[in-house]
Parts: C-alpha cells; sequence; structure tokens
C-alpha cells in the first residue's frame, strides 16, 4: 500500500511518501505564496525520487497551516494530531512531543497509538517559534544554519528581556553595542525561545519520554537551551521537519 | 463512525418576543425623561429591585449587557475603545468598561441616536474595574452616585454580620434615593420587586436545568440572548413572566425532543464570556454536531441555584413557595441580601477551587463530552483562576480546549487560529465535520 | 538569499560649495539608532556634510563609521570638528562626542530647522518606535508620547513586509496605490502576525498592491491612534525613515485631516541635525 503525507507549513512545504510502513520518499519546498504550486511541486518531486506516478498513491493527506489548498489531498488532519502520530510511530515511548515550526511552537500529550490526550499551542506570540530565530539571525549577520554551532561556543548565560520578537531585536543591538560576544548573544536568543516553549510544555506537563520535532530541532543551540530547561533528555528525529508529513502519510493509510 | 442520528428541531417561538423585549427595554431607557420618568446606570449585578421603589417609570440601563452590545458592532466598538485609549486609559482594562465609556465620550448610542444620559449611577462593587466604572461615569457626566460593597466572602460562609453589613448598606442607599430623587420611597414596590427577581433567577435555573436533556433544547448561542434578561432587569415583572413563557416553551420541546441542533453528538460547555464579537465560533462546533449546552457563566450569573434533596443542583425555592409573606422593608432587603449573595457566578470570586466545584458538576449533571474555555483577557473577575479550573477538569476526566480571546475587543481575537484549535480539539474527540 | 528587498540604501552627501576650512565653528551630530545610523556635520550652523546607513550589528563603532563615512572625500578629520553630540538609541557608543542628548530633544530641535519655526507637532517614524513631539517656536520640546509595546507603525514592520512580498522598500509607497479601491487594514496590531495574516491573503490571490495598500493603512491608523491621544496642533512634520512612505504619509495625512510640511532636508537625518545644533550652542557657550 502506497501513500502520502504533505505538510503545507508556514514556511516549508514537506511530502512524505511510504510503501507498507517504510518511506521511500520526501521532499521539501518552500511554501511562498503561492501556496497550491508549492504543494504540486513538493509532491511532483517525491514522486520523482519514489520513481512513481500519482495514481500509484492510493490515498493522501494534507496537514499544516495551508492544508486547505493542497488539491490532490483526499482528506486533511490538523498538526497537532499529525505530529502527535508521526512522532509516536519514530518513537513509541514518546509520549510528550514538542513540535516548533516556522510559525507556531506546539507541545503535545500522547498516548502509545499516538492519539492526542491534551495539547497547547503558542499564542500571539512568534518569540517562541523558528521565525524568532531567522529574526535574530538577520539582525546578527549570522547565517541561520551557522545559529547552532555558534551559541554552543558560548560560556556565558546572557539574560534576554524582551519577550517581542520584533523588540528583541533591539535588545540584541544594544548587546552588541555592550560588546557582548556574539556567541553569548546567540545563546541568549536560543535560550529566550527556550524558556517560552518550557513554559508552554509544562501546562499541558510533561510526560517522558519527551521528543522534540519540527524544523528547529536542527538548531543544535535551541536543543541545548531546550536540555537545559527542561533537565532531561529528549529524543530528536533525524529529519525533524518531516514528522507532520509522516503522520499525515500514516493518517492516510489508516483512512483509505 | 456510525450514522449520525437527527433529531427533530424547531425555531424558538419566544425568540421574536425575546428581540422586542430587548428594544423595548433600551427604547423605554432612553425615552424616559419623555414621560417623566427616571433613568439610572450601574452594573448588572446590582440591585435593580431597590430603584424600583421609586417608581413604575423608573429605567436602568446595565453596563455590561450595553458594553456587549457596543462590541458586537466591531466598527462601533473599535472607535469606542480607541475613543477611550485616546484619554489615556491602558488597554488592558476591563473590555466592557472601556466600550461604555467610549459610547459616553463619543456621545453615541449603540442603538442610535446620542447617549442618553441618565440621572444617577446605582452601583455594588464586585470588582476592581465596577470599582471605578462608575464612580468615572458620574464624574464625567455630573450625576448623582451611589455604591455599595458586597465583598462579604462565600455564601457558605454567610454570617448574620456579614448579612446585616451589606443590609444596612441598603437601608442607607433607600435613604440616599429618596434624597436624591426627591420621591418618596414605595415598599410596597421593592417588595414586589424582590418576589419578581426570585421568581425570574429561580426560572432562569430552571431552564438550563431542562438543558440536561439529551438533546438539548437550547444551545448557548441562543441562550445569550436570553439569559440577558436577567442582566438588564431581573426584578421587573415583564422579564419573570416572559422567563415563565419560556420555561413553558423549553418544557414542551424537552417532551417532544425537539434540540436546538439536529446532529447532537457531543455536549460542550465552555466559560468566561464569550468574544461578543465573534459567536459564530458556537455555529462552527455545529459543523462538528457540537454544540455548547451553557457554562457556569450562563447558569450561574442570573441563575440562582441550591443543592436539591437528590444531590443535583437545581433551581433555588423563592419565598413564595416557601409561603414567606414579605412584609417590611427590613425583611425585603434581608431577603434581597441573601439571594444575591447565593449567586454562583459570585463564589469563585474568593476561590477558583469553588469554581472548578462548580464547573465539574455542571460537566457532570449535563453530561458533558468536553469544555471550551476562553482565556479572556477582558475579565479579571472571571478569567481569575481559569487555569486552575482547567487542570481541575481535565483531573476529572474532562477533555478541555482553550482559546484566547477578549470579550469586548475584537482586536485580541484570532479568528483563524481559533477555528484551528477548534479542528484540533475535535480531533482528539474523534469528530470530524458532518457532511453538509 | 538573493536580494534582500527591506534593504534601503545608505548614502552620503557633502556641500561641494561650502570650503569647511573657513568656518568658524565645526559641529557634528551623532544620531546611532536601533535600524539606522547618521551622522550630520555643520559649518557655522549650516549643513555641511551627512551620511546615512544602517546601524549593523557588527560593531559598536557604528558612530564612527557613519562618522567616517560623512567625511569621506571632504578632507576635513574628526580633529577639526570642535564639539560632537551623540543621540539616539545607541548615543552611549559615540565615543568621540562630548555630550549625549535624548533623540526627543534632538528630533524637536532638528524638526525646528528643517521645517521652520511654525512646526509644533513632530512625528518621527523611526526604525523601531514612533514618537509624537510638541514643541515650541523654538524647536524646545513641551510634551511627547512614545509608541506602547508595538513595533506596528514603525520602520521595522515595514522593512519585514518589503522583505515578505519581495518588493524594494523604496517602492512600497507607490505601488501601495496602484489599487482600485482602499482595502480594509490588517487586523493584527502585531507585524509578526500581519505577516501571516498577508500571506493568507496573498493565498487568497491578492496582489501586492493590495496587501501592502492594507499594511500602509493598518500602519498610518496605528500612528494615528498616538498622535491622537496627544493632539496635533498645526503645523505638522514628520521625520523619520517612513516619512519617505508615501503610502503611510497620505493616508496618515488623510486621517489627521492636515497637510505635513516638508522640508529640503533628508528626513532621516532630523536627529542628527538637531544634535549638531545644539553641539553648537554648546560649543559657543563654551567659548563665552
Amino acid at each position: 500500500m502506497i501513500t502520502a503525507g504533505i505538510d503545507c507549513g508556514a514556511k516549508n512545504t514537506k511530502v512524505v511518501i511510504r510503501r507498507d510502513g517504510e518511506v521511500i520518499a520526501k521532499s521539501l519546498v518552500l511554501s511562498g505564496f503561492d501556496q497550491k504550486a508549492a504543494a504540486g511541486e513538493a509532491l511532483e518531486m517525491a514522486l520523482k525520487e519514489a520513481n512513481l506516478s500519482k495514481k500509484d498513491i492510493e490515498h493522501i493527506t494534507a496537514t499544516g497551516v495551508g492544508m486547505k489548498e493542497a488539491p490532490f489531498a483526499d482528506d486533511t488532519i490538523t498538526e497537532v494530531g499529525s505530529v502527535a502520530k508521526g512522532t509516536v510511530f519514530l518513537f513509541p515511548n514518546a509520549r510528550t512531543v514538542i513540535d516548533v515550526g516556522a510559525e507556531e511552537g506546539r507541545a503535545i500529550r500522547a498516548d502509545g497509538t499516538g492519539k492526542v490526550i491534551d495539547f497547547a499551542i503558542n499564542e500571539k506570540c512568534a518569540a517562541g517559534a523558528g521565525a524568532f530565530t531567522e529574526a535574530m539571525a538577520r539582525a546578527l549577520e549570522v547565517p541561520l544554519e551557522k545559529m547552532g554551532e555558534f551559541s554552543l561556543k558560548s560560556q556565558n548565560a546572557v539574560p534576554m528581556n524582551a519577550q517581542c520578537a520584533i523588540f528583541a531585536e533591539s535588545e540584541v543591538v544594544s548587546l552588541i553595542h555592550a560588546k557582548t560576544p556574539k556567541e553569548d548573544i546567540v545563546r541568549a536568543v536560543h535560550d529566550a525561545i527556550a524558556s517560552r516553549i518550557t513554559s508552554m510544555v509544562r501546562r499541558v506537563g510533561i510526560e517522558k519520554e519527551v521528543a522534540l520535532v519540527g524544523g528547529v530541532a536542527r538548531n543544535v543551540g535551541f536543543v541545548k537551551s531546550m536540555k537545559d530547561d527542561l533537565e532531561l533528555e529528549m529524543l530528536i528525529p533525524e529529519d525533524p521537519e518531516f514528522v507532520g508529513a509522516l503522520g499525515a502519510a500514516i493518517a492516510a493509510a489508516e483512512n483509505r | 463512525m456510525s450514522e449520525v442520528k437527527k433529531y427533530k428541531t424547531e425555531a424558538l417561538k419566544t425568540w421574536q418576543k425575546a428581540k422586542e423585549l430587548r428594544q423595548k427595554y433600551y427604547r423605554d431607557y432612553a425615552t424616559a425623561h419623555e414621560r417623566g420618568g427616571l433613568r439610572w446606570t450601574g452594573g448588572a449585578w446590582c440591585f435593580d429591585a431597590i430603584p424600583a421603589g421609586l417608581g413604575d417609570d423608573v429605567y436602568p440601563i446595565t453596563g455590561e449587557p450595553y458594553a456587549a452590545s457596543c462590541a458586537f458592532n466591531k466598527p462601533f466598538s473599535t472607535e469606542c475603545l480607541e475613543a477611550t485609549e485616546k484619554r489615556g486609559w491602558a488597554r488592558d482594562l476591563c473590555s466592557y468598561m472601556r466600550n461604555y465609556w467610549g459610547s459616553m465620550y463619543l456621545d453615541k448610542f449603540a442603538f442610535g441616536g446620542k447617549y442618553p444620559k441618565p440621572d444617577f449611577a446605582f452601583q455594588n462593587h464586585i470588582c476592581c474595574s465596577h470599582a471605578k466604572w462608575y464612580q468615572h461615569v458620574a464624574e464625567y457626566e455630573g450625576i448623582p452616585y451611589f455604591c455599595f460593597d458586597v465583598t462579604v466572602g462565600p455564601y457558605s460562609e454567610l454570617d448574620e454580620n456579614r448579612l446585616v453589613y451589606l443590609v444596612n448598606q441598603l437601608h442607607e442607599a433607600i435613604e440616599w434615593l429618596e434624597k436624591t430623587t426627591g420621591r418618596e420611597y414605595d415598599d410596597e414596590k421593592l417588595i414586589q420587586a424582590v418576589y419578581n427577581e426570585c421568581r425570574a433567577t429561580t426560572l432562569w435555573a430552571e431552564i438550563c436545568c431542562l438543558n440536561r436533556n439529551i438533546p438539548a433544547p437550547l444551545e448557548e448561542k441562543t441562550m445569550y440572548s436570553l439569559y440577558v434578561f436577567g442582566t438588564l432587569q431581573k426584578a421587573s415583572k415583564e422579564v419573570a413572566d416572559f422567563y415563565e413563557e419560556l420555561r413553558d416553551e423549553v418544557k414542551y420541546r424537552v417532551e417532544n425532543q425537539i434540540a436546538a441542533v439536529p446532529t447532537e453528538r457531543c455536549r460542550l460547555m465552555s466559560d468566561t464570556q464569550p468574544p461578543w464579537g465573534f459567536l459564530s465560533v458556537f455555529r462552527y462546533l455545529e459543523k462538528f454536531g457540537a454544540l455548547s449546552v451553557g457554562s457556569l457563566y450562563t447558569f450561574g450569573l442570573i441563575g440562582i441555584w441550591e443543592d436539591k434533596p437528590d444531590g443535583s443542583w437545581g433551581p433555588r425555592t423563592t419565598p413564595q413557595e416557601e409561603g414567606i409573606k414579605i412584609e417590611t422593608r427590613d425583611q425585603a432587603l434581608r431577603i434581597l441580601a441573601d439571594w444575591n449573595l447565593s449567586k454562583p457566578e459570585w463564589q469563585h470570586f474568593y476561590d477558583p477551587q469553588l469554581k472548578s466545584e462548580m464547573m465539574i458538576r455542571i460537566a457532570k449533571e449535563w453530561k458533558l463530552d468536553g469544555v471550551m474555555l476562553h482565556y479572556n483577557r477582558g475579565c479579571e473577575g472571571l478569567s481569575l483562576g481559569i487555569a486552575e479550573n482547567r487542570l481541575a477538569l481535565q483531573e476529572a476526566g474532562f477533555p478541555v480546549m482553550v482559546f484566547e480571546g477578549n470579550m469586548g475587543d475584537e482586536r485580541e481575537f484570532d479568528f483563524a487560529r481559533t477555528m484551528s484549535r477548534i479542528d484540533a480539539f475535535m480531533e482528539t474527540l474523534e469528530l470530524k465535520q458532518l457532511e453538509p | 538569499m538573493s536580494q534582500e528587498y527591506w534593504r534601503w540604501k545608505e548614502y552620503n552627501w557633502r556641500d561641494e560649495k561650502i570650503d569647511w576650512k573657513e568656518a568658524e565653528t565645526i559641529t557634528a551630530g551623532v544620531d546611532v539608532g536601533s535600524v539606522s545610523s547618521q551622522t550630520v556635520v555643520m559649518t557655522d550652523g549650516k549643513l555641511f556634510a551627512y551620511s546615512n546607513m544602517r546601524t549593523g550589528s557588527d560593531s559598536p563603532d557604528s558612530a564612527r563609521k557613519a562618522m567616517d563615512w560623512a567625511l569621506e572625500g571632504t578632507g576635513m578629520k574628526l580633529e577639526a570638528i570642535k564639539y560632537v553630540v551623540g543621540t539616539g538609541y545607541g548615543r552611549v557608543n559615540v565615543p568621540f562626542a562630548q555630550k549625549a542628548i535624548t533623540e526627543i530633544a534632538c528630533h524637536a530641535r532638528g524638526g525646528n530647522m528643517m521645517y521652520g519655526p511654525t512646526v509644533r507637532t513632530i512625528l518621527d517614524m523611526g526604525g523601531q518606535d514612533c514618537k509624537a513631539i510638541h514643541c515650541d517656536e523654538r524647536g524646545k520640546v513641551t510634551n511627547f508620547l512614545m509608541n506602547d509595546k508595538c513595533a506596528a507603525g514603525t520602520g521595522r514592520g515595514m522593512e519585514v513586509f518589503a522583505d515578505l512580498l519581495a518588493v524594494p522598500i523604496e517602492d512600497v509607497g507607490e505601488l501601495s496605490f496602484e489599487v482600485d479601491e482602499e482595502p480594509e487594514p490588517v487586523s493584527s496590531t502585531c507585524v509578526v502576525f500581519a505577516k501571516s495574516e498577508a500571506t493568507a491573503l496573498l493565498r487568497q490571490g491578492w496582489p501586492k498592491s493590495k496587501v501592502l495598500a492594507a499594511y500602509c493603512s493598518a500602519m498610518a491608523h496605528r500612528v494615528f491612534t498616538l498622535l491622537e491621544r496627544i493632539g496635533v496642533e498645526k503645523d505638522f512634520a514628520i521625520t523619520g525613515g517612513i516619512a519617505k512612505n508615501a503610502g503611510v504619509v497620505r493616508r496618515l495625512e488623510k486621517e489627521v485631516d492636515m497637510k505635513p510640511l516638508t522640508s529640503n532636508y533628508d528626513t532621516q537625518i532630523a536627529g542628527a541635525i538637531g544634535a549638531a545644533l545644539f553641539a553648537k550652542a554648546l560649543l559657543e557657550k563654551s567659548r563665552k
């Protein structure tokens, strides 16, 4: 049985194709303004990698903020649902899932079947999501991919007071003017997001094992800040940004 | 998912009457002077039975429902809010108060025409905002102002001292009203008003109890337009009579299994005031066969309740039903005070635990499948402890979802995101949208 | 990243006609903002040279860089400047300044020179904050108010939008008028969420011009509510980077119902001009 899941995220659109429970292809494209086109493109790319055509796919389920724009999807599943499914599939012991995407951070409690028991979504505050690191990376003129390793070099925890992503930028500028080493500032940025995310996680309660997924999980600096805050190890998948699409593909198999 | 059951449904026959009654209320207030009558402003929790003793031509306008009407009209509300902010008031103050003040500053009445200036302000202090709200109105409009303090603690701890503390203020209030209006106070009218209030509020509780039925005869969005009368003038005979008529119709609906939502398969309750500019949230639920059957807010702000012999929550027995004949002013005031202090919505201002207990009780007795909590930035009193309520409800085994917003400030409500949260919550309850 | 749409042009300028060696007083003002920095050099109270560049992240030496750039090609060295006043967010990091003065005072003083003694209300729409300033005929501050908790109505917000829509920031204004009718302003107060609102609109098929119109409209209105709190007294002027954005300015004019004064000077150097004028006054006082 071949199914596909498509995650139309705020920044990136991801597709995962599965055959009989195994991932055989995946793709990622920028969502941009034309979500429909991006969805089509992502699917084409994945199909090419799998050497399949669209009619080979028995069922496609869409998730993500732009899920309604994927015209070829047979049904949809919310991000909370898809991420829970995908994570528990990868880590059967995971009971608390932290998903940090471009624009939203989510904390999910799931049971052993991947069913959602409770969830919290960051509310109205971009300083708990990937967009924040991007904005800070730009303000600091550090490439986004390098932010992680940069902050690991830091020897000092510098507190960041600003709540707001926009004002955090001026705080960063003032830290620079105070001649704070760049590594410490980058770390402060990661600490700030981590503290926002962990307070959200505590709202749903922490039950081991804890998994961290979503694109921002690739940021080793952010991961360290989270670890320090939660005081426990987290399970992180190899391709953290694909967990939603994976979950959708699993849902597709269940729904067909 | 198994086949969806379809119940009978019918529009509410008393709906038209409700609309007319509400329009009449605001019209009477606006035109009071033309008939030589008086008009006053105060909170919905204020004891409107007391000014009723001044005559049959005394009309109130209560701040919260009026402000909710302002908030319902989004462009008008934004104007009001900005007018208030222009004067330097902070945005995190009570959003009802900001809407009301804005209407006053702009001299615009939400129902058309100019803002009809009240003759006096009569108010009780239920929260910090209420304490200042009408003081400011009185200063701005240059009208006399009387307020009394009701903070005597939860009803379960009421004793003679605390009751008398309140009753003495009510005696003072009557003297003040006489002096201020130059009218002679009529105790008989007070007594009738107290009887009316007891009848009206107990009838409303009875109506809420009827919603225990599966399928529910009423759903919460509709109930907002019905419970409102208890916030406008609960001590009036018209309101009590209307609730009797409504109670009879709802009973009829229960007897004939007439549902508010024909596809009812998921019963929820909400809490705190809804985002008045976005009541469509409740209609969205219906797409899933879900509905809100009420809330502690809708049941307990107007309804007066007591523990029934079988352990369930039910409408409080009125003095009339107990065979009590009110003969003096003091007796009337004592009964009025005791009656109001037992208001459920008042209890949880003292301890979130009290609110949790009441909410869990409703969830059990009304056989609910989940709860939707509005983290309402616009009301400090009702939001107090709501995060604890969420935890308590979850511990009691009820699925809970939260959404952030503001009952009276639409700038703080994210419609799209709230809809997607409802989608996620419905998913956890394993409900998909029904085919249209 | 290919083109950076938010990156507005940095530049310097000097008055070729002035021979600075003949000047009696040479003073300078350096305005180090959170987004941009300007240096203004004055000879005998007349504008001689200036620079306007991004404050950047790499060094606390933005002040020095701005100064060097202003002096570039003039033959003048820093030592020739007898009094420097620093202002702006980073005014503490102007090591060569003799004094630091708040940007409120400097904007009022600079606005007075740029727009003349009739100006009474100056709206500075800066990189990260918005200031509404009341001043008297001498450019002395009588009252002021700053934006509250929020970047909507600031340059940074506009940069975010230009980037999102891939429109060079200088073109935003004109493009926002290519609409048949004014759309509803974006409802989100927060720039970050206005961004997702805008993305949703684009996906619905809105052309960029309409999205920009909605955003400029929201920004103008947001700033207007700030102005309302302090009142707009004639004459009215707008300084800062956003003053160059017709999309916001024309819409704001409509709401204020007053045409702002215009100036030949670059609106972004108002703070630095004021600082340079203060420097001149302080220099003359010290010489007495």
